[in-house]
């Protein structure tokens, strides 16, 4: 076991919860009532990810903090997940776009997680959340090349969110010390070496979809040390206004 | 491509439960395709485990009776009720009856 295995458990659970909590905001807001209940049903798989996850960081680092003191007790400089789950929702094409660059990326994840690692409690809750993420590659893959091969203005639009998006996803493969020391004790292999994998899964779906392959332009980073965009703080006020109004309020 | 219409097709759908032997009529939605369909049925109508298989069928490619057909169609098997295989004796050893 890691010694740093806390911290790479804590970006792994944020990734989830963050996004989970972005979803979440399209309950009741989904461009069609089939769509809404598809969103939310992927945002509270996340979420369960997340919990799970949240938990287990929690127990290694060993300062008795609990899942929902790590979701509702850390200020945005505390979180450690990715820029690109932060961002705001957008129109439903940057949705979908995103939500498929993240979950190309997670299946990936997951599937090293539960075939590697040396780590048995990681990997259970990988196993039972890959089957979740690959459903959701499969819907959000669908919903890209729906987009990007439909009407002139969807794959126009589709072209425009994946523009932007794109340069926030280098950061996925980023590594430092902490992956480093994981990979080195057989937790989780380097993110740098998921990214061959990822790419020719995304280049085949927006080749399905009509749609061009960025150029790498400027990066966005610093996600995985608590320098997020402005985005995140506003989400988390609002994720963590009650528990934090009122500790310890229960139903 | 053809003109995109206002509102995706309707889509009836059929759910085979975990116990069940046959797929039972459980509602319907919208969706663009088939394809969606099924994915569609999946996230409306089996996410508190209701089933284990999804039949999706175009609403428009359904043929239904006709209600003003009612007396003519189902009427007659009324007095019949030797239809029913109620009067035979059936040994233990048959199962599934």
């Amino acid at each position: 076991m890691a010694a740093q295995d806390h911290e790479w458990i804590l970006r792994f659970g944020d990734d989830a919860l963050v996004l989970a909590q972005r979803l979440s905001e399209w309950c009741s807001h989904g461009p069609a009532l089939e769509e809404d209940i598809a969103l939310s049903n992927i945002a509270l798989d996340l979420l369960g990810q997340a919990r799970a996850l949240l938990t287990l960081a929690g127990q290694r680092e060993g300062r008795g903090r609990d899942e929902d003191a790590l979701a509702y007790f850390r200020t945005d400089r505390e979180y450690r997940n990715a820029l690109l789950v932060e961002l705001p929702n957008g129109h439903f094409g940057d949705t979908i776009v995103r939500q498929m660059l993240f979950d190309q990326f997670a299946v990936l994840r997951y599937e090293a997680l539960a075939n590697q690692t040396v780590d048995r409690e990681l990997a259970a809750i990988a196993s039972k959340a890959l089957k979740e993420v690959r459903y959701h590659a499969a819907h959000s893959a669908q919903w890209v090349v729906r987009l990007g091969d439909g009407t002139e203005e969807s794959h126009q639009r589709a072209q425009a969110s994946l523009d932007v998006l794109w340069s926030y996803t280098a950061e996925l493969f980023e590594d430092d010390a902490v992956s480093q020391a994981c990979s080195d004790a057989g937790v989780m292999p380097l993110n740098a070496g998921f990214e061959a994998s990822w790419t020719a899964q995304v280049e085949a779906i927006l080749s399905e979809a009509t749609l061009s392959c960025p150029e790498s332009s400027a990066l966005h980073t610093g996600g995985r040390n608590g320098r997020h965009t402005e985005h995140l703080s506003y989400m988390l006020a609002e994720m963590q206004v009650l528990p934090r109004t009122y500790p310890g309020a229960a139903w | 491509m053809s003109a995109p219409k206002a509102e995706w097709p309707l889509w009836e759908v059929f759910v085979r439960s975990r116990q069940g032997l046959s797929h039972k009529h459980v509602g319907s939605l919208h969706a663009a395709d088939a394809t969606m369909a099924i994915s569609n049925a999946r996230d409306v109508y089996t996410r508190r485990q209701e089933g284990t298989s999804i039949w999706v069928v175009k609403a428009e490619d359904i043929t239904a009776s006709s209600p003003s057909d009612k007396d003519v169609l189902f009427d007659p098997a009324n007095d019949k009720v030797y239809r029913h295989p109620t009067f035979y004796d059936l040994p233990d050893e048959v199962k599934n009856m």
